[in-house]
């Protein structure tokens, strides 16, 4: 790294140049990682949530929109109930609705319809567990649209009355909305369309007849592959893992693809200008690296160095631009979906480096093929 | 006191190097043969093109020749391959180029410890390698801010770092005025006699052929006698 550094120094504004082009796209690399996590928490984080291992929809609904497309019966549940493998199977009733609160906020809502005690039932931070007939436990950042414990959401067209009784930790919304929790017969009962306005009674629900659900929510045995397509075909449903199931909430899909685009570009970008870069400044100094080799230095030697140097610059930038990047991204405004998640962005600043060194590397093999013989005079 | 024959710095015999292909096919080195002794100052002159940067090419393990041999004390460079050849040069063989050909972002000692790095040698006396081409009080200088001369005895220290027991030097006055050209000879005489290091210098310029020992004059790939006396 002797010659490596000293060209670091000498050549700094050239070097400079090239790292704030190194440091932008870092920038815009953890821009973009933090709007994904962002939208895929605000798209998913309900479902993330969630213990299950995956979801089983009933057989031939399409992937998008699916869980509140979806209606599975009691037979279907039993089925994989009974199935090997599966430490726990519940009906889970899921649908979009709007509502407004007692003092007159709109809000959007996805109902959970959840067993009470089961698997699904959402941990509380704050109120009390699911239990109520009329009651529904919704996430913290509900809080800042007014909304607190014992606040009274009025279904819009059917006028049912459901009242927040408890708050569970952190964001859980789907598709964009948040989630509300509410026990499952109450779910069912407004699916059936037998409600009546006011807060749901239970008398009603034992006056119902309506066995049906949107999914069932599957847990398998520890250490157990959820192994589904037998079970599948005999309840005539199809399986999806959690994180299969992502695809299924509104507009995951779509979403997702086009960041990840953006971001594959970005990192074909970043390789492409270092390697143009380092392209350049080989051919630039191939004279130098003919008398070096003229006197003896081996090839390794000079490529060692010159891969130390692209590294040098790569790390050095890359920090930069992710430190500005983690400080824009904690300044965006609130409504914007923007989470910064350490594990995706040490992901795309490893990308950054690995290709952008791959692009130097390919630069700086030029250097093999310079010979020595070039640093004697005009002919030979 | 050593009674065996001296062996040669340099040892070339029917060295034929043929350049170009087809019809361009030329014969750059033609049957050359050139013994030169330890501490001998060897000049070669001639015309461009005449075949002396393939001389020192093939003298300095750059290239190889067609057939004949070339011995640098008492190695045969033909045995060599070519990662050998390059630790070979590297230890054994000094280079003084046009202009001194530094390398723009080190200083006058980082050339010289870069060179000393190369053949794995960290404790290079810097100091006195340049002290000994009268360019101490430049230690800290890059070759931007040296004058051509003062770059071509940075250029001969750097050559120096490792001990060789053959210098070869091209065209070293080509960038400098009459004066500078003879400090420069000078300095490259002065190691010759001095430390015992073989000194090959291929040049155009015969104004400074009296600081030499022997001088060659190579015509169309032939090494001749010497035609001027000094």
């Amino acid at each position: 790294m002797f010659l490596a550094l000293r060209e670091l120094r000498f050549a700094r504004g050239r070097f400079a140049l090239m790292g704030i082009v190194i440091a932008l796209i870092s920038v815009l690399v953890v821009l973009l990682s933090g709007l994904s996590s962002g939208l895929v928490n605000d798209g998913v984080s309900g479902l993330k949530a969630m213990p299950a291992t995956g979801f089983a929809f009933d057989e031939g609904t399409m992937t998008d929109n699916a869980f509140s497309r979806s209606v599975v019966d009691g037979v279907q549940v039993e089925q994989w109930q009974d199935a090997d493998g599966i430490a726990a199977a519940e009906p889970m009733g899921v649908n979009i609705v709007n509502g407004v609160t007692d003092d007159d906020t709109q809000v959007d809502l996805t109902l959970f319809g959840v067993v009470p005690d089961g698997f699904l039932s959402p941990k509380v931070s704050s109120g009390e567990q699911l239990d109520a007939v009329g009651g529904i436990i919704v996430s913290e950042p509900l809080r800042e649209q007014g909304v607190q414990l014992g606040s009274v959401v009025t279904l819009d067209r059917l006028d049912v009355e459901l009242t927040v009784v408890g708050f569970t930790e952190g964001q859980a919304t789907f598709g964009h909305v948040d989630v509300a929790y509410l026990p499952l017969s109450t779910w069912q009962l407004l699916a059936s369309g037998t409600a009546q306005p006011g807060a749901p009674t239970q008398e009603q629900i034992e006056a119902m007849d309506f066995g049906y659900a949107s999914v069932v929510a599957l847990l398998a045995e520890d250490g157990a592959a959820l192994d589904s397509a037998a079970v599948d075909a005999a309840a005539g449903t199809t399986t999806m893992t959690l994180t299969e199931a992502f695809n299924a909430s509104p507009g995951y899909e779509a979403e997702t693809l086009t960041l990840s685009m953006i971001q594959v570009f970005l990192y074909a970008i970043c390789a492409l200008v270092v390697g143009a870069f380092f392209t350049v400044w080989t051919i630039q100094r191939s004279h130098d690296i003919a008398v070096l080799r003229a006197v003896g230095a081996s090839s390794r030697y000079l490529l060692r160095d010159s891969l130390a140097q692209a590294t040098i610059l790569l790390v050095g930038f890359t920090a930069i631009g992710v430190a500005a990047g983690v400080g824009m991204g904690a300044a965006m405004p609130e409504a914007m979906p923007f989470d910064l998640e350490l594990a995706p962005i040490a992901l795309a600043s490893a990308l950054t480096i690995i290709l952008g060194l791959l692009g130097a590397a390919v630069a700086v093999l030029r250097i093999a093929r310079i010979d020595p013989l070039r640093a004697l005079g005009g002919q030979r | 006191m050593n009674t065996e024959p001296t062996i040669p710095a340099l040892e070339i015999t029917d060295a034929i190097l043929e350049l170009g292909d087809g019809d361009s096919r030329v014969r750059a080195l033609d049957e050359v043969s050139l013994s030169v002794q330890p501490g001998e100052f060897l000049a070669i002159v001639g015309p461009s093109g005449s075949g002396k940067s393939s001389l020192l090419a093939i003298a300095g393990a750059l290239s190889r020749p067609d057939s004949g041999a070339v011995r640098v004390h008492g190695t045969d460079l033909g045995g060599l391959s070519k990662g050998a050849a390059t630790r070979f040069r590297l230890r054994n063989i000094g280079f003084v180029f046009q202009s001194g050909n530094l390398l723009p972002s080190l200083t006058a000692t980082d050339q010289l410890r870069l060179a000393g790095r190369l053949a794995g040698n960290r404790r290079v006396d810097t100091a006195s390698l340049l002290d000994s081409v009268g360019m101490a009080h430049r230690a800290g200088h890059r070759p931007g801010e040296l004058s051509g001369g003062e770059r071509q005895r940075v250029g001969i220290a750097r050559a120096l770092v490792n001990d060789p027991s053959l210098l070869l030097v091209d065209e070293p006055t080509a960038a400098l005025d009459r004066r500078r050209s003879h400090e420069v000879v000078r300095v490259l005489a002065d190691r010759a006699h001095g430390s015992g290091v073989a000194v090959v210098m291929v040049t155009h310029d015969r104004d400074v052929l009296e600081h030499c020992d022997r001088v060659l004059e190579m015509i169309d790939g032939r090494l001749g006698a010497p035609v001027l006396a000094h």
